[in-house]
């Protein structure tokens, strides 16, 4: 099973975080991904594959402070 | 019987705190603080830790230090003194929580930013009049310095970056995000937790216009990261950034900290 924010995501098996980013209407320049507990280098963004098992937290920003 | 005064081991035969007060010669009306909570008199007990304060007197360092001690307990706040903590932003976010955190006695605050104040922060920034076109470190240290001077402030006035954010906050346990923008926000976060292993990072995201308070909460995200905020109530036209969620968030991200540090979340 795989992750993300909370809910079942088995369709993004295979894809990178950052396929996956683009798809589901995120601005990577805006977020923060944690994979199992431990934050994604951006450097890693278009390697890293979603894997069975894995258990993703997107965070995205928005402006305001 | 055995009694702390104002921080100092006494032997006196006085049974009330206003007895204490004559004995000692304050004037009557004098802030009279038994355990840590303020009385107008009280019976005493072996042991109790009494403080009497003239009223109009600021009180010395370790006088405020012990009420602090007093007040959060000993072990609490033995650890609150010991803790570093970065604010990267002092406007509506930053500013408020660097004004609960000193208020709460963390021992050493680095705070960062490059800009000045000007005169549309003050609907929601710990910043007056008289700051106005101050650097936001220099008029920030001020406040502090008024509402506990006893705090160590380490003035950063500096834009922080990718490339500079590790090395300014290297030495913090905990570092709050507190920029506008979010791509800044993005970048923080991601820098430090990227690069300080140890550091531990409370952002926030969401909290613009007069939406209801209730809707900005603490999020825990994995082992090192916590969000404040509602998450989608973004800063623009039509929804300004109003004092009240400020504060709100803001209060969220100060209290992270303190639970961080003792280990409660």
């Amino acid at each position: 099973m795989i992750k993300i924010n909370g809910k079942s995501e088995n369709a993004a098996l295979g894809k990178s975080i950052s396929e996956y980013l683009e798809q589901s209407g995120y601005k990577a320049n805006q977020v923060a991904v944690e994979i199992n507990g431990d934050i994604l280098p951006k450097a890693e963004y278009s390697q890293r594959q979603i894997a069975e098992g894995d258990t993703i937290e997107i965070v995205s920003f928005v402006g305001g402070g | 019987m055995n009694i702390f005064l104002n921080g100092k081991q006494i032997i006196t035969f006085s049974q009330s705190i206003d007895a204490l007060r004559c004995e000692y010669g304050f004037p009557e009306g004098s802030i009279t603080i038994l355990n840590g909570f303020g009385v107008q008199d009280s019976a005493l007990s072996e042991n109790d830790r009494v403080h009497i304060l003239e009223k109009g007197t600021t009180p010395d360092k370790d006088t405020l230090e012990e009420l602090l001690y007093a007040r959060h307990t000993p072990m609490i706040q033995d650890k609150f003194k010991k803790a570093c903590v970065g604010i990267a932003g002092l406007g509506g976010l930053g500013s408020n929580i660097a004004v609960n955190l000193a208020r709460t006695g963390i021992g050493r605050l680095v705070i960062a930013d490059h800009d000045t104040v000007d005169p549309t922060n003050l609907n929601r920034q710990q910043y007056r009049i008289r700051h106005l076109g101050m650097y936001k470190t220099d008029a920030l240290k001020a406040e502090l310095g008024e509402i506990n001077p006893y705090v160590e402030i380490i003035n950063v006035n500096r834009k922080v970056t990718e490339e500079n954010a590790a090395e300014i906050f290297g030495g913090c346990d905990i570092v709050c995000e507190a920029f506008d923008n979010a791509e800044c926000k993005a970048m923080l976060v991601n820098t430090l937790l990227e690069k300080l292993p140890e550091v531990k990072v409370v952002a926030a995201s969401g909290l613009a216009g007069l939406g209801s308070c209730n809707d900005i909460r603490t999020r825990k995200i994995g082992s090192r990261l916590i969000i404040c905020g509602d998450g989608v109530s973004e800063a623009g036209c039509g929804t300004g950034l109003m004092a009240p969620r400020a504060a709100v968030c803001a209060g969220h991200q100060s209290n992270a900290v303190l639970q961080l540090i003792l280990g409660e979340i």
